[in-house]
């Protein structure tokens, strides 16, 4: 009588598919990194908008303009929308951080620049700026060449750089 | 004066920008989980160039500010995005990134929006 070996699971230890000992199971339950990126990407974009927009409308209503002294500075951060305002930009730093390990600076450049549009589009809903056809078609050419940069793979230099 | 903040500011970007990108891919995947901002935080302090790298950050801040504090906003936006132009070359040559065609003409449509949207 002979035993059968057990077959392989798809996914599992000693699949075709995972060369890792401890199986890949817990690749199943994460995104995939290109949606992972691009939530970083988002949340980056988000962040580091409307953390500008908190900092420039909490300066904006303080009693005393800044000047050369640090006291200001450091009163002004007392005010709780500048506040709010620093710590988003500072976890827009740490997150354009985390998508500089998953993605080419060539590739985060111009894919965070929409940021711009939104900076833009913020300022004309809060300070009712009109929208110039020039500033459409700035507009149209950021998407566009977001779009055309985001069909290129993110990272062009993995593995040959490994830790 | 205007064209030293201007200067001071893309190099100080570029090199900020080179700098982390070189040190976060040699460290792997991070994440913004309450453990990972822990983690970036660490490594912040811990890799010199990326101590490197934010000090460079504070002075292309300090240098864009006094650039918009003296000059317009329309001119302060476009003369600083050059830095775009100046980082991609240098992502190829220096950090080895594949910058082909599509790239360089998304990159390009880039940076005539935000030229554009400074005026």
């Amino acid at each position: 009588m002979t035993f059968q070996a057990a077959p392989t699971a798809p996914f599992g230890r000693g699949s075709a598919a995972c060369q890792l000992p401890h199986g890949c199971y817990h690749q199943t339950v994460d995104l995939p990194k290109r949606a992972r990126t691009y939530l970083l990407v988002l949340l980056f974009i988000g962040l580091r908008g409307f953390g500008n927009l908190m900092l420039a409308w909490g300066t904006k209503r303080l009693p005393a303009a800044l000047g050369v002294h640090p006291a200001a500075y450091l009163a002004s951060m007392l005010d709780p929308a500048v506040a709010a305002g620093i710590a988003m930009l500072i976890f827009s730093l740490f997150t354009r951080m985390a998508l500089l390990s998953v993605a080419d600076l060539s590739f985060v450049l111009p894919v965070t620049a929409v940021g711009y549009v939104l900076a833009a589009a913020l300022g004309k809903l809060f300070l009712h700026e009109e929208v110039t056809a020039v500033r459409w078609l700035a507009a149209f050419l950021i998407f566009s060449g977001v779009a055309v940069v985001g069909s290129t793979p993110q990272n062009t230099t993995e593995g040959a750089r490994a830790k | 004066m205007k064209w030293l903040l201007v200067a001071i500011t893309v190099v100080a970007t570029a090199l900020s920008d080179l700098l982390q990108s070189y040190e976060l891919k040699r460290a792997g995947e991070q994440t913004v989980s309450a453990r990972g901002i822990a983690r970036l935080a660490a490594l912040v302090v811990e890799r010199r160039y990326l101590i490197l790298s934010i000090v460079c950050l504070a002075f292309s801040f300090f240098a864009f500010m006094a650039l918009v504090q003296s000059q317009p906003l329309s001119f302060a936006v476009p003369a600083s995005a050059a830095s775009f132009i100046l980082e991609t070359i240098a992502a190829k040559l220096v950090l080895g990134e594949q910058v082909g065609p599509r790239r360089a003409a998304g990159t390009l449509l880039v940076l005539g929006g935000i030229i554009l949207l400074a005026r």
